[in-house]
């Protein structure tokens, strides 16, 4: 008769899966980023204040740093300014800018307004960089090590809380190691 | 005050179902009548209470009460008024209230037509009935109600979804869920029959109308979907193998399996535990679908707003209807064998592997579902099943299937012989073969497999559908409403298969910019963009373009679509424009501003993409004209199982019987 029973039995097995499906930590759109442990594309675009100058990740070569990609647009991105402001204080890595898909004034406004915690802000208004760093929406946060390798990669606004539980001990494992 | 009240009502008949559950349960088991006799007015009761909770939020909505949270997030004064009534089951909680409306409906409908059953069984229909709306009541006071007050009022609310302003989608819901809860019928008569531990074919004929009932409503909720999907969200598709698309597909397709799992049941009583198991899961798996949709497990475009208290409600609400029953299965459904034979392509052979086939695509797609949480889960990867893959795996069990039904339906019952009607099946498949290559050679120029195979199927079962009914007018036979509704369905799934082959094997889509005055010609229609200009809708702006489409010099069809920002939500929608035609659609739908009058927009060509939603309607009045065969409306007195009984014969069914063992028979496995 174990026959009968089977449709239970599979049916016990999916409530199972729903069940682990429904744990409260489980983030349904974390989306891991192919780019993780492999070289972070290099870049250089316009400089936000300044179009005249350019704005690059090759003269961080050798540095442990982070990439923020943001945009006026995005209110999200408001909210993490101040944390990101905070960060830029404790000075414990460069903080890159990446303006993507914004205008040139309202950025420069933004950040006259708010404070600035970026070593430099590229611009990239095309989003073609973006596309290169696989940028699924704005805020985003990469951190990359001394080799210009892509450690992690956090969406959604940057927290205190998730600097210092993902990011202060990659940078500090990260720092350890040689060029 | 009107909210509370309408909360108070949703109380009282959560306590009248629940008194419905437990007189119609209890009363059965201890055989006592004065118990039983409680059952259906509770579900009178039940329903007055039910209609009143629905009508206080009918009256928030149209009174633009915004001091009620769930209208202020979900409707406008702005709204035109058909839409705020709408938008009651445009979010969670107003649509969980509408399918406790129609399940209430639905009970009061099976309390009011059961009155010839036995008292026993039909109380304890009733009784799982009230179960089920307790369940779905008690969920609605404790983690969604739709009253809750927003203190201090809003002064206007966000708006419905512009998304959902629309006509088919507004009515969408009401006819999908009809069909949803619907199939709780049919639930409640497999476990009230497991329960007396009895099942005949008068029981499955029983059943049989009131599944087929639940089918066409989802039939039709099934097609505007999405024939709403097609214009509305406006790039052309008809289909998206979306998670929410899916949840109501797969009843779909369990429930036409169960209904001819039960013609077989009914006509020979056999298939019984294979019947009760697609009972079950018809129900079930339209409660998967709305645990999925409203968890927050899987991400669909087009899901509820999730909160895990809902989720870990529904699963636990899951694993009691569901695990019970089918541990109610485990237990008694051995016991309800019945043997019974019948020979290799006989009708019953046919059903068996319509039954096969239909589990398992239902099967596919759950898997194809449910696979990016399962890799998850078991730490594989993130992975995504996307619709190519999707239909690649559903045509594995549908070509067969198709090329099944021709026969299928012709074949007689036990006997494996198709004599009778061979000659005419061969030279319609002859005919459909000629067609099918005249179609796609000569109309369209070109052909591959899979577009032949679904031309051909598709006309063949065209022609064969109707084989019968004609025959039995010749004959001067009545052609019954189980004869006509049988064909007309089949007819239906014909028309269907014909629009998709279309569809999908000659559909021109161009992505083009255009600046004012310039052309694009595909397929021979030229599409010239005149101007586009600014207009103003109740509560949106929007660009509207006027395109003009000739061929051949003649102008064929004047489009104008728009694209629209929403007030409130600050939302842009692209609002298509199709010339609608038999032999095909033409799209416009606007894209991209580009700078001095230009645009970039999507032009398609669409053949007998009609077809699709056409065969969906006539599937559905095929179920209408099924379930009102008089023979579902006799009385007559309870009929113990009578195996093998033929009540009336079928053309080419007037041989002999066949001497035993002279031909292969296939032993009834039950549960196939």
């Amino acid at each position: 008769m174990w026959k009968f029973l089977l449709p239970i039995f599979a049916f016990i097995a999916l409530v199972v899966f729903f069940a682990l499906g429904l744990k409260p930590d489980r983030d349904i759109r974390a989306l891991p980023s192919p780019l993780i442990g492999k070289t972070a594309p290099v870049f250089s675009l316009p400089d936000v204040m300044d179009p005249a100058k350019s704005v690059g990740n090759a003269p961080l070569a050798g540095q442990v740093y982070v990439l923020n990609v943001w945009g006026t647009w995005c209110i999200a991105c408001r909210e993490e300014h101040e944390t990101l402001l905070a960060l830029a204080k404790q000075n414990v890595v460069p903080i890159l800018g990446l303006d993507w898909k914004d205008e040139r004034d309202r950025a420069q406004a933004w950040l006259a307004q708010l404070g600035n915690p970026y070593s430099a802000v590229a611009f990239d208004d095309k989003g073609n960089v973006a596309i290169d760093w696989g940028v699924y929406g704005a805020p985003e946060t990469y951190l990359v090590d001394k080799k210009g390798r892509v450690l992690y990669k956090h969406i959604a606004p940057m927290t205190a809380e998730v600097w210092q539980r993902e990011f202060l001990p990659r940078i500090a494992a990260a720092q350890k190691e040689s060029t | 005050m009107i909210p509370e009240l309408g909360q108070f009502a949703l109380i009282l008949a959560l306590l009248l179902s629940l008194a419905q559950a437990f007189f119609g349960l209890a009363g059965a088991w201890r055989n006592d009548a004065g118990w039983m006799m409680v059952a259906r007015p509770a579900v009178t009761g039940q329903f007055v209470f039910v209609v009143l909770a629905f009508a206080a939020l009918v009256y928030a909505f149209v009174s633009n009460d915004f001091s009620v949270n769930y209208v202020a997030t979900n409707s406008n004064s702005q709204l035109p008024l058909f839409f705020r009534v709408a938008a009651l089951w445009g979010a969670h909680e107003g649509s969980l209230l509408l399918w406790i409306l129609i399940l209430s409906i639905w009970t009061l409908a099976v309390a009011a037509l059961s009155r010839q059953l036995p008292l026993t069984f039909s109380s304890r229909v009733l009784g799982i009935m009230g179960l089920i709306s307790t369940g779905f009541m008690l969920f609605t006071l404790w983690t969604s109600s739709p009253f809750l007050r927003l203190m201090p009022a809003a002064r206007d609310g966000a708006d419905l979804n512009p998304i959902l302003q629309d006509f088919a989608l507004a009515i969408h819901p009401p006819m999908l869920y009809t069909g949803y809860v619907g199939f709780s019928v049919a639930f409640a008569f497999a476990c009230a029959a497991m329960l007396e531990g009895k099942l005949d074919q008068t029981w499955a004929k029983w059943t049989r109308p009131w599944t087929l009932a639940a089918w066409l409503f989802q039939t039709a909720g099934i097609a505007l979907g999405s024939w709403w999907a097609y214009y509305e969200l406006g790039w052309g598709g008809w289909w998206f193998w979306d998670p929410v698309e899916n949840a109501s597909f797969m009843p779909w397709l369990a429930g036409t399996a169960l209904i001819h799992s039960l013609a077989v049941t009914e006509r020979r009583g056999i298939f019984k535990s294979w019947t009760l198991l697609l009972a079950i899961f018809a129900f079930s798996l339209s409660l998967v679908g709305t645990f999925l949709v409203r968890s927050g497990v899987l991400v669909s475009v087009h899901s509820f707003a999730t909160d895990p208290t809902r989720g870990f409600y529904i699963l636990g609400f899951l694993l009691a209807t569901v695990g019970g029953s089918l541990a109610l299965y485990a237990w008694r459904a051995p016991k309800l064998y019945s043997p019974g034979g019948f020979e290799l392509w006989s009708r019953e052979f046919f059903l068996l592997v319509n039954n096969v086939l239909l589990a398992v695509a239902a099967a596919l797609v759950l898997w194809g579902t449910l696979a990016p949480l399962i890799y998850e889960m078991l730490n594989i990867g993130k992975i995504s099943v996307g619709p190519p893959v999707f239909t690649l795996m559903f045509l594995v069990p549908m070509v067969p299937l198709i090329l099944f039904l021709a026969p299928g339906m012709h074949a007689a019952w036990k006997r494996g012989r198709l004599t009778a009607v061979a000659k005419p099946l061969w030279a319609l498949l002859g005919l459909a073969v000629a067609l099918g290559l005249l179609i796609t050679l000569g109309i369209y120029g070109r052909a591959n497999w899979l577009g032949l195979v679904g031309f051909i199927a598709g006309l063949w079962i065209l022609f064969s559908s109707l084989l019968e009914p004609i025959q039995r007018w010749r004959a001067g036979h009545r052609i019954t409403g189980g004869v006509a509704g049988m064909a007309l369905a089949h007819f239906g799934i014909g028309l269907f298969a014909i629009g998709v082959s279309g569809v999908q094997n000659y559909k021109i889509e161009k992505d083009v910019a255009l600046k004012p005055g310039s052309t694009f010609t595909i397929n021979g229609y030229t599409f010239r963009y005149v101007d586009a200009k600014p207009v103003e809708g109740p509560n949106y702006d929007a660009i509207q373009m006027h395109v003009e489409v000739s061929r051949n010099g003649r102008v064929v069809a004047q489009l104008d679509p728009q694209k629209r920002r929403y007030r409130t939500r600050q939302m842009d929608m692209s609002e298509s424009a199709i010339d609608v035609g038999w032999g095909r659609d033409l799209l416009v739908a606007m894209g991209d501003d580009l700078g001095q009058g230009a645009w970039s927009m999507r032009l398609q060509y669409k053949p007998l993409i009609r077809l699709i939603w056409l065969g969906a309607l006539v599937m559905a009045v095929g179920g209408v004209v099924a379930a009102s065969d008089r023979r579902y409306r006799r009385r007559e007195p309870h009929r113990e199982l009578e195996r093998g009984a033929h009540p009336e014969p079928r053309p080419g069914e007037s041989s002999p019987a066949q001497p035993a063992g002279a031909v292969q028979t296939v032993p009834v496995a039950e549960n196939g």
